[in-house]
This record gives structure tokens, C-alpha cells and sequence, in this order.
């Protein structure tokens, strides 16, 4: 069952830049369970995208299988949307981009269909650096089939069934810097203030933006032995920086705390300010990148924010060098070389 | 001693090694016959390696225009030690043993009937080509040269065949020529008048063409408007992607330099397919190449693209089963794989081209079937009709021809949808054919936006589990399904003798050797059944009348399960009884004297045949 949402507004809500209301990029009401971690991605995802006054009809938003891929029924509700099989979002994505590079894709995982089942497609999707957003609502279990761990819980960590995770656990940001992604952050979806810059700083980056954001099952996995809980995330996460993305002619208005600012200039000219309590590693270097997750991770904390980004990075249009034209909009005049080539061809061979 | 004696009418075998340069010396002999009018037929025949296993070119001369393999070897020229004593044996009685002579052949060669041609290869190159590292390429160029002079074959068409490979390298052009000549003058002088097999150039037609079918198939998808591509490597279809590619490159680049096409290797066969629903999904016309394995890894996402209906193209290069060695052999035993591929209740819509200009039109044609139907279509092919060259008629490609993009909706239909109040569902049967209308994303800010999945949706796309809902959507599928029957080619009928008489069914590669066959069973046995070239699948009402009209009917293919055999049990209902099957699955081109003889005896068995015309005990054919 999907239930719809009401449509009555406030009359005096301000449409964004676009015309568009907040209700143009909500969808339907979630069938997830109460307090679930997905709905407040969700909710920040709808926020992005009304703050950067996307024309919805021009995002296309897919899914894999699995609790987090349930959502995308749950906003952009005037989007295309694909909720294709487990762990196949990415090629899904990586066919619909390869046909039409002007619209926005937006691709919901979940850490099963990600880590495990579609490990293969997330990374080679990270390779190719394809233009989209690759967000990973990511609750170290499987909740539609009740609470399984899946590949992302950490060792150690115990779910509400009591039984301890014996496996290493795949930390997939490191593995998308590593893979050559040209835009990666990690946030928590109890933290709306971070996860939305975050968002709009990943859909304007060009390439592939991948967003591991921890979001806690509250069903089977939010008992505070587990480190995918509400209570453990709060009390272990470390802000690397906080993230104000400004899109491209407008100016910054807000003021800051002291510290240092790193500023990152995107494809379209948007900036993306890191505003760091001290100087610290350099973003837009892969090794300090890896490096500081690393440290952190030792030092039992999880940090969050944008962890890496190339603002130089070619997607994979550039790297096959394809037309300016999408290529969905072709026709045979520019497809097809003719009878007369034909005969030459078949000349070729006889 | 007798020796086979015949004119434009023989199988010369070349047993050489693989990796050592022998593939473009035979491709070379093969298609200099094919320029001199000859019809002729040309089998590779390698294993899964790339250096220093047997490899074997089989090539076919036939006089009256016969362009299956026919079985057995009238000459082999023998220059791999590995399978000496293998070829030795495989030659027909009256035959003729080409052998290198620089080494003596063991003592044991004794057969009685055969003719020992000896040529001292090896010390002939190096004589000539001392000190040039080419030599043990060049060797197969002097075989080929001698082999020409046994069969009296006019040099000038291998030169000019040599010249047009090495237009840009003149000294590769020489010292090939120089080879070419060495062993020629050889023959001529220690072997003339020894063979008797000979070549007569004929008339060479205007019209034929001498191409592989992947090639072929890469030009359809290139003429049908292709422009994305998901693929993982998978012999025996890389080299369809691989024209693809390189046509591509000459023909979609446009004014500023890029490409109109995007073709991605994928990391496996799961994400080739879904890159290719991906684009479809998105209004590109897209495609995969790939074998059965690869369909096996495919069949997930074939589901969904059935149930959520959204085109596809795919060419599977069909091969011997899992893993490695017998798939770089010919097959086509995924019939049953494909034609139900994944799970739940699907059936999918296949082709089955028997020729190079049918590999072009009918993958071409894939890609209107697989938009108008909304649906995959699978294009079966197979190794022996992909990765060989064949003599065949020339793609054609009518000026003017359109591309039949099936039902998408634009802004402007939607509109006026709207206008006349009328409500756009997705998975709504509004023609009342089965086939809804789709939009693409993207399309307008306010209309035709949908939530793609897989069962369950009504007809408005929204998401449902009722139980009504789910059976209506997959009585519409049926409905479309029996729309496609129409829509599909139709199979050919080559009539027989009597309008009600024996029948024999075949499809793809099977069908030169079985059109052979029922030739050779009339004019040995005296009866001429119906043929009946199946060309797709759904089996339209043609084939059914087919089944009903015809009897006995046996149904030719090369697997050992019968697959289309029971294909048709199945989707027309006729009793098992009705069909007789005759599967040939070693691996090998399917051969015209073993159709022939399969087909004596199952008509035989029936009390179709004249005692007298029945073999003999021990005769073979």
C-alpha cells in the first residue's frame, strides 16, 4: 500500500527561485517504520532539492531493493523514478545516464544492496566516475528481512538480537576515494544542518558524488551496543568541518567561527566551503583523505562531512568523449550511415 | 589407387596450429574462391587458447551453390605434429595427405588409400627466408601457395589478395608473394597431375558478399540507431561490440570530434544488462552482446524488463555450455534459456538469423520489435554463423527506411491527452493490444511522470499488491504476447512434393545443411519434404497451420535436448508424438550428408522410404 500525502499548504509559503514548492519535491508518505533513519534523508534530500530549485521533471531518481530503496516513492514524486533489482541501481544509472547526460540522477542504496549484493556495480559505477549522486542510507543490517548485518556493521557490533558482528566491516567512503569518486561524504541522518549542504554540494558536483549516510535502524539495530544506533553515532561523531555550498553568482552571507576555510570550486562554478575548527588535511588530496578516515577510525571516532573531492575529475561522458546532444535525442539522420555507405560497406567484403 | 576426382566440388581441411599466423593464410585461400565465383563455405575451428593448441580451417567447394558444411575431408593439409596421426585418419578414402616432407611422416602411415602429397615446408622457408623473422608466418603462405598448384588454381587472385592485405606494408606484400610462389613452383614441379580435385573459376556474382555474422550484427545495431552500448567480453560475441566499435568510430563521429555513441564495458554480464534497460528506459536505443553464460547471468534483469516492459536488444552468439574449451565451439542450445529466461512467468521474443544479411536485418529489426513491444528481444545466433565468414547476399538497408520507435508519449501528446480528459496510465491497455504507452523522463514538469518496478503496479504504475490488480497486468502481458505473434517474422516455407507431406523444421545455422539435406534425400530416396525455417518465436499463425498441415514433421537442430522441438510442444500444443527430433551437438557446423542421413533414417523409420533407398548395413554416406 502507498498512501499520498495531503495536498494543502500554508498559503504563505515562498515558492524557491524556480516557482516550485516545497510539495513539488515530496512524495508519498513513507510506509517505513516510525523514527526510521531513511525518513530523515529523505526529508533532507526533498530539502536540497527545493533549496536548489531543481525542476523535478529533470531528476531521475533510482533504487536497488531493500528498506532504503523503498524511499524514493517518498519524494520527488513528479520525478521518473526506477526501483530496479538488488544491488543493480548502478548500471541501471549508468545506462539512463549514458542516454541522457542532462538530467540529474539520484541513486538510493542501501549498505546490503550496496556492500554485498552490488559491491561489483558501486564500484565500477565509482571508476567510471559516472555523473550522479550515489547516496548509501546505511544501517549495517538488513531490515526487510529482519535484521541480518550486513557487510558495513562494524566487528564487534551488536544488533538488538544480541550476537556479536565477527566480520571486518567495509567502510565505503574510503573504498569510493580510493576508486577515484570524485566527490565523497559521510553524514548521519539525525543531522539535518550537515546532511543537507552535503546534499547540494554532491548534486551540483559533476561526477560521482557518493554520500555514505549513517541512518539507524530502529526496528533491529539501534540498541546502543550497536555502533549504527541513534545514541552510539551521537556520541562518537566528529565533524571534520562544517559545509556551506554556494551555488553559482550567489554570494556567501553567513558569517563564521573562527578557524580556517577551505573554499572548493565546483564544474559550474558553485563553492563549497569547508569551515574547520583549525587547519587541517586538504580535501582535495586522496591520500590525506584516506589517511584521516583512518585515524579517526582508530581512534574509535566516525567522522562526517565531505571526506574528498575532485573538482577536476572527468565523468564518464568525457572519458568516451560523447556528443553535446543527448544521446536519446538523436534520430537516424545522425545515426544512421545510409544505403549508399552500405554498398560501399558491403563492397568491402566481396 | 583410386583418388577422389572432382571439380569445384571438395573440403580441404588445413590442420595447423593456433597463434602461429595460420588464420589469415586459409582466410586468404577462402575468400580468393569466393572471388573466383566459387560458392564457398569456411569453418574455424579452434579451442579456448590462445598459442600452440590445434586448430583446424575447414573450407568447402561446391558447384551447385550448397553452403553448409558437408562432412568429411577430401584433402587435409597437415602441418600441426600435434593432430598428424587425427588428420591422417580423417580423410576420406581417395583422398590426399598435404604434408610438411622436411620431416619423414612416421612409419605406421600406411593407409592404401590415399594419396601422400609431400611438400618440405620448413626447409623451404628457411632456405628462402633465412635470417627473416617472418619465416614461420610465411610457411603458411607457401602451403597455400602449393595447395593452389595441386588444385590448379590461378595464382592471380591470391596476389591480389596478398596485395590488398599489405596495400600499406610493400615488404610484407613481397616476401608474401615471394612465399606464395615458392610453394607453387614446388607443387608444380614434384606433385603435377598427382591431385585430382580441381577449381575452375566461375562467375563471380555482383551481389554476394563474404562476411562474418557478428559483423553483420554490429551493422544492424549501428544502421538501427544504437547509440549505447553494455558489454563484458564473451567468446564468441566480443567481435560483434568490437565491429560495433570500430564502425562506429567511422561513422558517429560528429562535426566536433565526439562520439554519437557511448559503448561501456561493464564489469560482468548483470551490469551490461542493466546498463542496456538503463538507457532503453531513458529513450536510447541500446544493446548487449553476449553468449549463454552471460544470458544466465542476465536473466535477473530480463524479468524486470519484461514485467516493468521496457526494450532491450540482445545478441546472444550462442556456444557449447559453461566454462571453458567446448564454448569456443558451435551450438544452439539456448533456446529453452532464453526464450523463458528469469523468474516468475516470462517469455521473451527471439530471433534467429541463418546468414550474415539476415544477422543485419533481423538485429535491426530487434530494435523496432523491441520498442513497439516494449520488451526484450533476443537476437540467437551461434558461433559457426557469428565468428565464420559465409557467403551471402549484401545487407540491404532501404533508403528512407524509419525507425519504428513504438508508443512514446511527448509533451505535446500528453497535453492533449489531457485536453480531452483523458487519463495516461503507464501499464494501461489502451489500444486494446497489450502494448501500453510509455513517457520518458524528463518529458514535461507536470504529466507522465511514473515510478518504474517490476510486478507490482496497477495500470497507473502506482504501487499495488492486490491480487486483481497483479493477474489483470499479466492477462495484458498474454495479450501482448499474441500481438507479437503478429508483429514478428514470419517463418519461410520452401515447398515440398505434396502439400500435406513430411516436413522439416530448422532455424539459424541449421538451415543451409537441412535445405542440403532435403536435396540430397530427393534425389536419393525420392521424396521432398516441406521445409520450414523458423525465423522467431512467438511462432505466428503461419507455423501453427504448419504443424497442422504437415507429417510426419522432424525438427533439426544443434542440441542434444530437442530445445525448439519442445518450444513448439509447448506454446502450440501439438502431441510430442508429431515431432520427431534430430539434434546434432558435437560442437561442429552442423554437416549436410549427416542431415541427409538422419533425416533417411527417421522418414525411413516411418515407412516413408523405398526399402532400396534405406542404407545398406555398414554403408555410410
Amino acid at each position: 500500500m502507498s498512501f499520498t500525502r495531503p495536498t494543502f499548504r500554508h498559503p504563505g509559503i515562498q515558492p524557491n527561485e524556480g516557482g516550485y514548492s516545497r510539495r513539488d519535491y515530496e512524495g508519498l508518505i513513507s510506509t517505513l517504520c516510525a523514527g526510521c533513519g531513511h525518513d530523515s534523508i529523505t526529508s533532507a534530500i526533498i530539502q536540497a532539492c527545493f533549496e536548489l530549485s531543481l525542476p523535478p521533471h529533470r531528476i531521475a531518481k533510482l533504487s536497488g531493493i531493500g528498506c532504503s530503496s523503498k524511499t524514493p516513492a517518498y519524494y520527488l514524486g513528479k520525478s521518473h523514478g526506477f526501483n530496479a533489482v538488488h544491488g543493480r541501481m548502478p548500471a541501471i544509472a549508468t545506462g539512463a545516464n549514458m542516454a541522457n547526460h542532462e538530467l540529474i540522477y539520484l541513486g538510493v542504496s542501501g549498505d546490503g544492496d550496496t556492500a554485498s549484493i552490488g559491491m561489483g556495480q558501486f564500484v565500477h559505477a565509482v571508476r567510471r566516475n559516472l555523473n550522479m549522486v550515489y547516496i548509501v542510507m546505511n544501517n549495517g543490517c538488513y531490515g526487510l528481512t529482519k535484521g541480518q548485518y550486513s557487510a558495513t556493521a562494524d566487528k564487534g557490533s551488536r544488533s538488538r538480537k544480541g550476537a556479536a558482528n565477527l566480520l571486518e566491516s567495509i567502510d565505503l567512503c574510503e573504498m569510493a576515494i580510493q576508486l577515484g569518486a570524485g566527490f565523497v561524504g559521510r553524514s548521519f541522518s539525525g543531522d539535518k544542518e550537515q546532511l543537507v549542504p552535503l546534499l547540494k554540494a554532491a548534486l551540483s558536483h559533476r561526477g560521482l558524488s557518493f554520500l555514505d549516510v549513517i541512518s539507524p535502524c530502529v526496528t533491529f539495530n539501534n540498541n546502543p551496543e550497536s555502533t549504527k544506533s541513534y545514541h552510539w553515532v551521537r556520541e562518537h561523531r566528529e565533524e571534520n568541518s562544517e559545509v556551506d555550498f554556494v551555488p553559482f553568482r550567489q554570494t556567501i552571507n553567513a558569517s563564521y567561527k573562527d578557524g580556517a576555510t577551505e573554499a572548493i570550486t565546483l564544474h559550474d562554478e558553485s563553492v563549497i566551503y569547508l569551515h574547520k575548527p583549525q587547519a587541517g588535511p586538504s580535501i582535495t588530496d586522496r591520500r590525506q583523505a584516506i589517511d584521516t578516515l583512518e585515524d579517526h577510525k582508530a581512534k574509535g571516532r566516525l567522522l562526517t562531512g565531505v571526506l574528498y573531492i575532485n573538482p577536476d575529475s572527468q565523468d564518464t561522458h568525457d572519458i568516451l568523449n560523447t556528443c553535446q546532444e543527448p544521446l536519446n535525442s538523436l534520430g537516424a539522420a545522425e545515426l544512421c550511415p545510409g544505403a549508399a555507405v552500405l554498398a560501399q560497406i558491403n563492397e568491402a567484403f566481396r | 589407387m583410386n583418388r577422389i576426382e572432382r571439380t569445384n566440388d571438395f573440403v580441404i581441411r588445413f590442420a595447423t596450429v593456433n597463434g602461429s599466423g595460420s588464420a589469415s593464410a586459409n582466410n586468404l585461400f577462402a575468400r580468393s574462391l569466393f572471388r573466383m565465383g566459387l560458392a564457398v563455405s569456411a569453418k574455424n575451428i579452434f579451442p579456448s587458447n590462445i598459442q600452440g593448441l590445434p586448430t583446424w580451417y575447414e573450407v568447402r567447394v561446391n558447384d551447385q551453390g550448397y553452403l553448409a558444411r558437408r562432412g568429411g575431408v577430401d584433402m587435409v593439409v597437415a602441418v600441426n605434429g600435434q593432430t598428424l596421426r587425427q588428420d591422417y585418419a580423417s580423410l576420406e578414402p581417395g583422398g590426399y595427405f598435404f604434408f610438411d616432407s622436411s620431416k619423414q611422416l612416421p612409419e605406421d602411415f600406411t593407409r592404401g588409400d590415399i594419396t601422400a602429397i609431400g611438400i618440405p615446408l620448413t626447409l623451404l622457408v628457411n632456405e628462402a627466408f633465412q635470417g627473416n623473422r617472418q619465416a614461420p608466418l610465411l610457411k603458411n603462405i607457401v602451403y597455400v601457395g602449393a595447395v593452389a598448384a595441386l588444385l590448379d588454381m590461378d595464382l592471380s587472385m591470391l596476389e591480389e589478395g596478398i596485395g590488398r592485405q599489405y596495400a600499406k606494408k610493400p615488404a610484407l606484400a613481397e616476401s608474401n608473394l615471394k612465399a606464395l610462389q615458392l610453394g607453387y613452383s614446388y607443387a608444380r614441379e614434384h606433385h603435377a597431375g598427382v591431385c585430382l580435385l580441381r577449381v575452375r573459376g566461375g562467375r563471380r556474382s555482383d551481389e554476394a558478399i563474404m562476411m562474418d555474422g557478428n559483423t553483420a550484427a554490429a551493422l544492424g545495431a549501428l544502421y538501427a540507431g544504437a547509440t549505447v552500448v553494455g558489454w563484458y567480453p564473451i567468446t564468441p560475441s566480443t567481435s560483434v561490440i568490437e565491429a560495433f566499435a570500430r564502425y562506429a568510430s567511422r561513422f558517429r563521429e560528429d562535426s566536433s570530434g565526439r562520439m554519437r555513441v557511448a559503448v561501456v564495458q561493464a564489469e560482468d554480464e548483470l551490469a551490461a544488462i542493466g546498463m542496456v534497460i538503463g538507457a532503453s528506459w531513458n529513450g536510447a536505443r541500446s544493446f548487449t552482446a553476449t553468449s549463454g553464460p552471460g544470458i544466465s547471468l542476465m536473466n535477473e534483469i530480463l524479468g524486470l524488463a519484461y514485467f516493468a516492459e521496457i526494450p532491450a536488444v540482445l545478441i546472444n552468439v550462442q556456444r557449447v555450455g559453461p566454462s571453458t574449451g567446448m564454448p569456443t565451439r558451435t551450438q544452439q542450445s539456448d533456446v529453452i534459456s532464453c526464450a523463458y529466461a528469469s523468474h516468475g512467468d516470462t517469455r521473451h521474443v527471439l530471433l534467429f538469423p541463418a546468414t550474415p544479411a539476415e544477422c543485419f536485418e533481423l538485429t535491426a529489426t530487434a530494435f523496432d520489435l523491441a520498442e513497439e513491444l516494449q520488451t526484450p528481444v533476443i537476437v540467437l545466433s551461434d558461433l559457426d554463423l557469428g565468428m565464420n565468414e559465409h557467403v551471402s547476399l549484401p545487407l540491404v538497408w532501404e533508403e528512407g527506411r524509419s525507425y519504428q520507435r513504438g508508443r512514446v508519449l511527448s509533451a505535446q501528446d500528453l497535453a492533449a491527452l489531457e485536453e480531452q480528459g483523458e487519463k495516461w496510465g503507464r501499464y494501461l491497455d489502451r489500444d486494446g493490444d497489450g502494448i501500453p504507452w510509455r513517457t520518458l523522463p524528463g518529458t514535461d514538469p507536470d504529466r507522465g511522470v511514473y515510478f518504474t518496478r517490476g510486478t507490482s503496479h496497477n495500470e497507473y504504475s502506482g504501487y499495488t499488491e492486490d491480487s486483481g490488480e497483479y493477474v489483470k497486468n499479466m492477462q495484458r502481458l498474454i495479450l501482448k504476447w499474441e500481438t507479437a505473434k503478429l508483429k514478428v517474422p514470419q517463418a519461410l516455407v520452401q515447398e515440398g512434393a505434396s502439400v500435406n507431406g513430411p516436413g522439416v523444421i530448422c532455424y539459424g545455422t541449421s538451415c543451409p545443411a537441412v535445405e542440403e539435406g532435403v536435396a540430397l534425400l530427393e534425389q536419393n530416396c525420392g521424396i521432398k519434404p516441406t521445409i520450414l525455417r523458423l525465423r522467431a518465436f512467438p511462432f505466428g499463425p503461419e507455423v501453427e497451420s504448419f504443424l497442422q498441415q504437415h507429417q510426419p514433421i522432424v525438427v533439426v537442430e544443434q542440441n542434444r535436448d530437442a530445445q525448439m522441438r519442445q518450444l513448439l510442444i509447448n506454446e502450440c500444443g501439438i502431441a510430442p508424438a508429431a515431432l520427431l527430433p534430430f539434434t546434432l551437438y558435437d560442437g561442429m557446423p552442423i554437416a549436410s550428408r549427416d542431415v541427409f542421413a538422419g533425416l533417411r533414417q527417421l522418414f525411413g523409420d516411418c515407412g516413408l522410404l523405398e526399402l532400396n533407398s534405406l542404407p545398406r548395413q555398414g554403408e555410410s554416406v
